[in-house]
């Protein structure tokens, strides 16, 4: 097995910086140009599709995955070795959904991985089909990005009029609420239902599409599975830590010069990836994880590394990848709450205290940020927010309220400047045209159905 | 045997029929939902507990027993996600 050539990795918007061997360009590698990487390219760059099943290769795939350490990009984090097994183990024809929905607003990297490597990410999925067995691909797509999908077809004919072998691949347009990413919003619009979550309807890998064993996977963590059936599980694990392995593509916006998507190791400090993507030097906090992640003052999480084991004791996660750095003219306070009504607006209004708890926290943190609180509100917040997670269909309400609360903790001193005395500077001023975090325009995302 | 409660909250409208029952295990929120304790039942509760699950309009409650997992809750970023 022999490792990719990618040459001298120029991705357009990773900029390059901080390349090293312990730090490739990998899914990267081919984002030579805009627009996406043809057949031919993909083919020079990291060779023909290898077999994965076949005789003496029973499990071969999912053992290498599970060796390689790859765990899911789409935000869980779940280890994807034990999800092929457990779809594999699964008797009967299974179905594999590849997740492109990229419900996070502040993550660009699944919509960069599409439509500059897609053929990386169809041979992951085609190689985990033929890994547990599925005779079909459904790859689940934003039906707010124009052309995503066209794209996307235009490399599956590609394949089929070069006879790349796979099982079939369809590709689906979905609607685009925060909320219809969830695995089991995908499984339900793909049996003909709503793009909304559905709690205790079983497990996708038991019962899924057609009520087959049904492996979703994340896009970007489809792509490394295309890798480490080329090139194995030690070579997976060439960069990155021992107990977080791999390369992962990270979104970084906010006050930076060079916003956009990054291909890093997984475990880089978040200093080192916002030195290269040239933050300012005001950032004073960090989002990290997406609008279900956390913020931190940039001291406490700078030298920390970008990977589960590591942020966790500050009580952060990676996520799918995200990193929003704050400027110290910004309000925190402001943006969270800008945040907060749009999560509430996203609820899919299936559960009550989403939809009623979401709005509620929503308001709290607008009259916190910008109004005039009454001497009750943080204790009210403090309240609401206890009783929001863990009871829902999914956990929408849960990543809303640990975004509050995390804003409550990292911007304290503005907590208790907006509530004592008045809102801050930034806050009062609306930050005209200075917002941080991108909403999505309402109504973009269309129906449920 | 220990049994606990579970509640579909997509399926669950706020009646509070629960609630009334079963004030020691099942409180509720100010939007009037429930919240409810997973700890395991008592012996005493368990007679109430089973009336609560007959009772509930919805059917959104339910007793699990102890071997039985939560049922599924869609956990894309759990970690955070």
């Amino acid at each position: 097995m022999t490792a990719p050539h990618p040459g001298r990795p120029r991705a357009a918007s990773t900029g390059g910086h901080g390349r090293s061997a312990a730090n490739p360009a990998r899914l990267t590698a081919g984002w030579r140009h805009p627009g996406p990487a043809s057949l031919r390219e993909h083919l020079d760059i990291y060779g023909p599709l290898p077999r994965v099943s076949g005789r003496g290769r029973a499990g071969f795939l999912a053992d290498a995955v599970g060796e390689a350490g790859l765990t899911g990009r789409g935000g869980a984090g779940f280890p994807t070795g034990t999800k092929l097994r457990a779809v594999a183990a699964r008797r009967g024809p299974a179905v594999v959904v590849a997740n492109g929905m990229e419900g996070e607003p502040a993550s660009a990297k699944d919509h960069a991985l599409l439509t500059r490597s897609p053929h990386l990410v169809l041979d992951g999925a085609v190689l985990a089909a033929e890994a547990v067995r599925a005779d079909v691909v459904h790859v689940c797509l934003p039906r707010t990005k124009p052309g995503l999908a066209e794209q996307v077809r235009d490399a599956i004919a590609d394949r089929e009029r070069s006879g790349v072998p796979g099982a079939p691949v369809e590709v689906h347009d979905l609607p685009h609420h925060y909320v219809s990413s969830e695995e089991t919003s995908l499984v339900r619009w793909l049996n003909g239902g709503d793009a909304r979550p559905s709690g205790g309807l079983g497990r996708p890998f038991e019962r899924g599409v057609r009520r087959r064993p049904t492996l979703i996977d994340n896009v970007e963590t489809l792509a490394h599975i295309a890798l480490i059936a080329r090139y194995g599980p030690a070579w997976f694990r060439q960069a990155g830590l021992p107990d977080a392995p791999g390369t992962m593509l990270a979104t970084v916006s906010g006050a930076v010069a060079s916003p956009g998507v990054y291909e890093i190791a997984v475990g880089t400090p978040v200093a080192d990836l916002l030195g290269w993507s040239r933050a300012r030097p005001d950032v004073s906090a960090v989002l990290i994880g997406g609008y279900f992640g956390t913020w931190h003052a940039l001291r406490d999480v700078a030298g920390l590394p970008l990977a589960a084991g590591g942020l966790r004791p500050v009580g952060a996660s990676p996520g799918a990848g995200v990193v929003v750095a704050l400027p110290e003219g910004a309000c925190g306070l402001a943006e969270t709450a800008r945040v907060l009504a749009y999560l509430a607006g996203q609820s899919a209004g299936q559960c009550g205290p989403c939809a009623f708890g979401l709005p509620a926290i929503a308001e709290d943190f607008a009259e916190l940020a910008s109004g005039r609180p009454g001497g009750t509100v943080l204790e009210r917040l403090d309240r609401r927010l206890g009783v929001l997670p863990g009871r829902g269909a999914c956990r929408h309400p849960d990543g809303a309220a640990r975004l509050a609360a995390s804003a409550l903790t990292a911007f304290a001193a503005d907590v208790h400047l907006h509530a004592r005395h008045r809102p801050c500077l930034a806050a009062r001023r609306g930050q005209a045209g200075g917002d941080v975090l991108p909403i999505p325009r309402p109504g973009a995302e269309g129906e449920w159905e | 045997m220990t049994s606990r409660l579970h509640i579909d909250m997509a399926a669950c409208s706020g009646h509070g029929l629960c609630a009334d029952l079963l004030p020691e295990l099942v409180a509720t929120d100010e939007w009037g939902f429930p919240i409810v304790s997973g700890d395991a039942i008592a012996p005493s509760l368990l007679p109430l507990a089973r009336r609560a699950v007959r009772t509930c309009p919805t059917l959104a409650l339910r007793l699990l027993t102890a071997e039985e997992p939560e049922p599924y809750r869609a956990h894309r970023k759990a970690g955070h996600r």
